[in-house]
């Protein structure tokens, strides 16, 4: 099998129709020679999906868009369980694609509904004629959009990584059959997490092997699904997963220095800058009593100086509010390391950094309420260089004894 | 008759004399047990001390709450703390032992009792140490739950919930050792329904305007701060 796009469901009928039809019409139009499968790995939907998964004929589609297929086209569903687990059902695609001895495999979300056919080939191509290990995708975002992603885990990754891979947490993204291997044998599923953040343990594997990164523009990023935008569990999947893979990972990130740039297919970055409607004043409330509240909890994961720091700009007015750079960094690291050292139970600790992470995202917003996507990058990329001077921090928190 | 009280005189100091005769093996027997004791109990101190710190106990206690209550009470950390109980329960045993040799009547029942108890008292305690545990992990875990939803009083939540736990911990200590059985339980179950009742009447009928307002304002505030807000974080 040269390529196989796997498809992850759980009771996704109302959108996985015509994604699946998406990805049919992409590997038609520009794969029409390789065989090709397309796997669904379903969490035991309780409504329809696996009939309009199975209902998404090809016939319609030659019929829609004048596509013939030159070989056949494959499409399995299967079912994995009874509940959903994305770790699962990104294994079931993983072992399916070792079994056919597939190129390159892309994993694409049901409810990407804006997926086009152009999206197929940005990913797969990389993979399949350039011999990428790993794709990860960029989108066009508003320049509020993915606030976590853009404070806290591409420049934290980036920092100790070393690699400037934009979108490390990516539920598209495109991998060779090598580390599809590889992920396979490194048991990243079993971090004891409940499966939480799978599609960042990707990603940081792949860093970790030394495997070939790209990046690919796909275009707008649409959230359907309500639940990106809770943030504790966004944390989970995220932060969570980034500070858990700092332990098994400290050669790595301890000795590493200059950040690597990574080939990138189309724009770099695309964010647009129309009005929203953001409760900036919610954010900041939300910092205040979060900051008093948890005082007794932060003061187990903070050093005294910078838990000082983050109560003292708690006082100030909305207007005067500012989380510096610096400020945030060091708060991130402490947490990093206190996340290590195991301080209090490592899920409180990620909840806890929440209302810290509110506190940033008001500064951000006030910062950047007149500016444009480069003012923005720009910001992002101050961040991201503070992380990296402040390395060193890290370092001596992690090797410090208590 | 002087001869006689010599004679009664001598019989009875031969008697003292052979009954020390007697004794003293024993007292010495007592001591020897009761030295030995201190050096096993010191050992057992020293290596149930090492255990504890390489296992970060001490942590533990902190998380849990412990230090904080043993810091108020102006007492050891609880590692040392272990320890020393370790230490005088063991060579309280000693001495007891030696003591039973001594052949003083009543006495071994009492020391039976007190080997029988142990067992109790070491269970009350583990009982009172993972209710502290678990009262700061559930209340911590409130707290948490209920800044990040934005609830109002978090503080007061956690706080009730460290309270309920570590009041259930220690009755059930309480009645692990049997002290005041029955008065324990019954005061528990009249201030825990009490608490109950009190609350469900506050909140069924002193407060049912307010927990309607707190309920719509709750969530139609919520519904209006999810449309205000288009945020996502990924």
């Amino acid at each position: 099998m040269d390529l196989l796009v796997g498809v992850p469901t759980h009771n996704n009928a109302k959108t996985v129709g015509e994604t699946v039809q998406a990805i049919r019409a992409g590997l038609l139009k520009y794969f029409p020679r390789e065989r090709v499968v397309i796997v669904n790995a379903d969490g035991g939907s309780k409504d329809s999906t696996r009939e309009v998964i199975a209902a998404a004929s090809i016939n319609d589609l030659q019929r829609s868009s004048e596509l013939y297929a030159l070989r056949t086209l494959h499409c399995i569903s299967t079912i994995y369980g009874d509940d959903p687990a994305t770790e699962v059902a990104l294994r079931t695609i993983l072992a399916a694609a070792e079994l056919l001895r597939a190129k390159a495999c892309a994993i694409v979300s049901p409810e990407s509904t804006n997926i086009t056919p152009e999206w197929i080939e940005r990913l797969l191509r990389p993979v399949y004629g350039e011999d990428f290990d790993l794709v990860t995708p960029l989108y066009r975002r508003h320049k509020f959009d993915g606030l976590l992603l853009r404070n806290l885990v591409y420049p934290m990754t980036r920092a100790l990584y070393a690699k400037r891979l934009r979108e490390p947490y990516a539920v598209e993204f495109a991998f060779s059959g090598r580390l599809g291997s590889h992920l396979l044998e490194q048991q990243v599923w079993d971090h004891g997490a409940g499966g939480v953040g799978t599609e960042m343990r990707v990603t940081l594997a792949a860093m970790a092997g030394g495997f070939r990164l790209g990046q690919t523009f796909l275009g707008t990023k649409q959230h359907l699904d309500r639940s990106s935008a809770d943030l504790v569990p966004a944390m989970r999947q995220t932060v969570g997963t980034l500070f858990s893979s700092l332990e098994s990972n400290f050669q790595l990130w301890s000795t590493n220095h200059a950040t690597e740039p990574i080939p990138t297919f189309g724009a770099e970055h695309d964010l647009t800058v129309e009005p929203i409607r953001v409760n900036r004043r919610r954010l900041y409330q939300q910092f205040g009593s979060g900051v008093a509240e948890l005082e007794p909890v932060l003061k187990s994961i903070l050093s005294p100086q910078t838990l000082a720091e983050v109560q003292g700009i708690a006082k100030l007015t909305e207007d005067d509010f500012r989380y510096s750079h610096e400020l945030w960094v060091k708060t991130a690291y402490e947490f990093a390391a206190s996340y290590f050292k195991s301080v209090i139970n490592r899920d409180h600790i990620i909840q806890a950094l929440a209302p810290l992470y509110r506190g940033k995202v008001y500064t951000f917003l006030l910062e950047n309420r007149d500016a444009s996507g480069e003012e923005v990058e720009a910001n992002v990329e101050a961040l991201c260089l503070t992380f990296e001077r402040l390395k060193p921090y890290l370092l001596d928190l992690w090797n410090a004894r208590e | 008759m002087w001869e006689m009280i010599v004679g009664e005189l001598n019989h009875a100091m031969q008697e003292l004399a052979r009954n020390f005769a007697h004794l003293l093996p024993r007292l010495l027997a007592t001591l020897i047990i009761a030295l030995l004791g201190w050096v096993i109990a010191y050992a057992l101190k020293v290596v149930v001390r090492g255990i504890l710190r390489i296992a970060k106990f001490d942590k533990l206690s902190d998380n849990a709450g412990a230090t904080h209550i043993l810091n108020k009470l102006a007492l050891p950390s609880s590692s040392e703390l272990l320890s020393r109980v370790v230490f005088w329960v063991v060579w309280l045993g000693f001495i007891l032992l030696g003591v039973q040799l001594l052949g003083i009547v009543g006495l071994q029942e009492h020391i039976s009792r007190f080997f029988l108890y142990l067992p109790r008292l070491f269970v009350a305690l583990f009982i009172v140490f993972f209710g502290l545990v678990a009262a700061n992990f559930f209340s911590r875990a409130a707290l948490l739950a209920a800044v990040n939803a934005d609830s109002p009083s978090p503080g007061l939540l956690a706080t009730l919930i460290r309270t309920i736990i570590v009041i259930f911990a220690v009755t059930m200590a309480f009645e692990q050792l049997g002290l005041a059985e029955r008065t324990i339980l019954v005061a528990f179950a009249i201030a825990f329904g009490a608490l109950m009742l009190g609350l469900a009447i506050a909140f069924g009928m002193g407060g049912r305007d307010l927990a309607k307002q707190f309920l719509e304002r709750r969530f139609l505030k919520e519904k209006e701060d999810q449309k205000q807000d288009e945020l996502s974080p990924l």
